[in-house]
């Protein structure tokens, strides 16, 4: 009888453990969602919180081991708002961030965050800086990873782009030497292209003040260029279209994210724009379905087409979760405070390098530094819309 | 081929410098002062065009003669308020007065159309591509030269023959003397403003029909090279200011095409100065005579 008792009393510690154990399984991770959603840049902050959240939703409604509780936290686009707004979240419990979604709060919050140990994951903010390089190869920061490419890395991606796809072998560039954006990525295109046995056979400059680009076109004309690469934003980009096809000169057009919006000047001819292609990792018109789902589902939620940013948040807490599912994150860690953050962020920054996420915006894979590798992919403009090609 | 290509963008970009030299030509000549504000005159022409265009719906000829009406009354204005109470001032209080002109003007341009660049629709001026032999020009180019030349014409022959031309003349030698002849000097310096500034308009509209993006800022490069064209020909005169921005133009375009991209825009201001050191009054210029 004694046996029996001692037998039964182990059953139900067992069924106890088992029980607890089952309870253990849904860990809460609290994570802070940090951007301008308000303010100039509203819309990028705005874009990056919601898809953040409409991640979070489908996370907990899916109801794997981990579930998510989102923080939001408004910076403001300001850099001073930006550290208030890491403090607050750090207050509200956050283990974790994603964010900043621009660059320079990135910067400032991830320098901060790099001391408190908190692990950062931002979307969308694109600087070397952001992920604490500072361009001689130095990492100051180990605890901020990117969702989209580093500016200049933008330049590698596009040479393999168009090596990849065979778009052509002989390419011009045309770029802004008086701005570290454009030079940046034109110095990486270079390299790769290089690489690549891509040849160039012209290269041209401008400046912010230039109006005229008849030359740098007709160089790119005269050297019989398949390709002309323009790393810059939209506003030169349009006058070297128009001048192009004052020329009729029909080369293909490749750009990076700086092009998007050219489809959005005021009185544009966007015929000029036809078969213009662009690095960019989403477009909203994506037939695939794991786009298709979540254009239909944010724009139900939000009344709005989703924007890259959105799409780049989304990944970012879906990598959040893959990230502490490689990194067996327990119970235990988040209920201990500042110390399990600490412990948190250890744990996140070891499984990031070893952990490959296929994500809306591509399969993606990350470097200590915190730079993601993944496949570049280009839009290209057809009846005035964003499409991909394949 | 390749030359004669470099050639035509070169004359068209100079004949846009030389339009907007034709302003600060007439107006330092006849008032004696440098007028900063005229290339955001010409910003604003543009933008009042492109509203005329974009918005109200009107045909290309009337957009430009609203904006030409616009930018006369502005231009009158911007003399009668700032620069006519300081005719006796020191010149250099005049060139601060017209440097912060240009400024409230961009920063007005701000305020009313926003800082994202808009794109000057296309109108009958850049619309067709004319094809000579191998060479592709752009009807702007060409509409852009035959302005030009139809524009100094008149203008020289608007001083050489009319009344108000005569008077305008008369103020530029010696504006003490013409006020004693009985020449109203004050409305002969708002008449050449009001040239001077509906000249800004179609500048404006010709600079954006080869150029198209417009933003606040557009006007302030174009205006200080047209400057330099206009000293380079000899500040002052009519013909100086027109062979000044062709030829800054050629230059510019040749020294970006066979020199370097990078150096454009230093080798036009070299050449200036050596033009300067060499020739002070400029091409055209009447050389200077200390009186004693």
């Amino acid at each position: 009888m004694k046996k029996m008792f001692a037998l039964m009393l182990a059953l139900a510690m067992m069924l106890a453990c088992t029980a607890a154990f089952a309870e253990d399984d849904v860990i809460t991770l609290k994570v802070a969602h940090i951007g301008p959603t308000t303010g100039a840049a509203a819309l990028y902050g705005q874009a990056t919180r919601n898809g953040a959240e409409l991640a979070a939703q489908e996370i907990n409604e899916m109801g794997g081991k981990y579930r998510i509780e989102m923080i939001n936290e408004d910076d403001e686009h300001n850099v001073e708002k930006a550290i208030n707004a890491y403090n607050a979240a750090l207050d509200a419990g956050a283990q974790m961030i994603v964010g900043n979604t621009t660059s320079k709060p990135c910067e400032a919050v991830g320098a901060q965050a790099m001391i408190d140990r908190v692990f950062m994951i931002t979307p969308s903010a694109s600087s070397e800086a952001a992920i604490g390089m500072d361009g001689n190869g130095d990492d100051s920061v180990d605890n901020v990873f990117q969702v989209c490419f580093t500016d200049p890395n933008q330049g590698a991606a596009s040479a393999q782009y168009i090596a990849g796809h065979a778009l052509g072998k002989k390419i011009a560039i045309i770029y802004n030497n008086a701005d570290v954006y454009s030079t940046g990525i034109r110095d990486t295109f270079v390299k790769e292209a290089a690489a690549l046995d891509l040849e160039i056979v012209s290269e041209t400059t401008f400046t912010d003040e230039t109006t005229d680009f008849t030359v740098q076109v007709a160089d790119a004309q005269n050297n019989g260029a398949e390709i002309v690469f323009l790393p810059m934003y939209y506003t030169p980009a349009s006058m070297i279209l128009q001048t192009a096809a004052a020329k009729e000169y029909k080369p293909v057009f490749f750009g990076v994210d700086g092009m998007d919006g050219i489809l959005d000047v005021e009185g544009f001819d966007t015929s000029l724009a036809e078969g213009v292609m662009l690095l960019t990792p989403f477009v909203a018109t994506g037939t695939d379905e794991k786009t298709v789902n979540f254009v239909t589902k944010y724009q139900a939620a939000y009344g709005v087409k989703p924007i890259q940013f959105a799409a780049d948040a989304y990944d970012a807490v879906y990598i959040l979760v893959a990230a502490a599912e490689k990194a067996g994150i327990t119970a235990e860690m988040t209920e201990k405070g500042d110390e399990g953050t600490a412990e948190i962020c250890e744990a996140l920054i070891a499984a990031m390098t070893e952990i490959q996420v296929e994500g809306l915006t591509g399969t993606m894979t990350w470097e200590a530094s915190g730079r993601v590798t993944k496949t570049p992919l280009a839009a290209t403009i057809v009846n005035g819309e964003y499409v991909f090609e394949n | 081929m390749i030359f004669l290509d470099n050639l035509i963008n070169g004359i068209s970009l100079g004949s846009i410098y030389a339009i907007i030299a034709l302003g600060y030509t007439m107006v330092y000549g006849i008032a004696k002062m440098l007028n900063f504000a005229h290339g955001d005159v010409i910003m604003v022409g543009a933008y009042v065009a492109f509203c005329g265009l974009q918005y109200w719906g009107l045909p290309p000829v009337a957009a430009i003669l609203v904006s030409m009406a616009v930018c006369t009354v502005l231009g009158v204005t911007i003399e009668g308020l700032a620069y006519r109470p300081l005719r006796q001032a020191a010149s250099l209080a005049v060139l601060i007065t017209a440097i912060g002109m240009s400024y409230l003007l961009q920063n007005l341009a701000l305020m009313i159309w926003g800082a994202n660049p808009k794109s000057f629709p296309r109108t009958f001026i850049n619309s067709s591509i004319i094809n000579i032999g191998q060479l592709n020009v752009s009807s702007a180019t060409l509409i852009t030269i035959l302005a030009n030349v139809v524009i100094m014409v008149a203008l020289t022959l608007f001083t050489a023959k009319t009344k108000l031309g005569k008077a305008m003349r008369c103020v530029s030698e010696d504006r003490g003397a013409a006020e004693l002849m009985g020449i109203h000097v004050n409305r002969t310096i708002s008449f050449t403003f009001a040239i001077g500034s509906a000249l800004a308009a179609i500048a404006g509209v010709l600079l954006c029909s080869s150029y198209p993006i417009l933003q606040p800022t557009t006007g302030s490069m174009p205006g200080i090279k047209a400057f330099t064209a206009a000293v380079f020909g000899g500040i002052g005169s009519i013909p100086g200011a027109m062979l000044g921005g062709i030829l800054l133009g050629v230059i510019e375009i040749f020294g970006k095409a066979y020199i370097s991209t990078e150096l454009g825009d230093a080798i036009v201001f070299a050449v200036l100065i050596v033009v300067l050191l060499v020739k002070p009054s400029g091409l055209l210029g009447k050389p200077m005579r200390e009186k004693v």
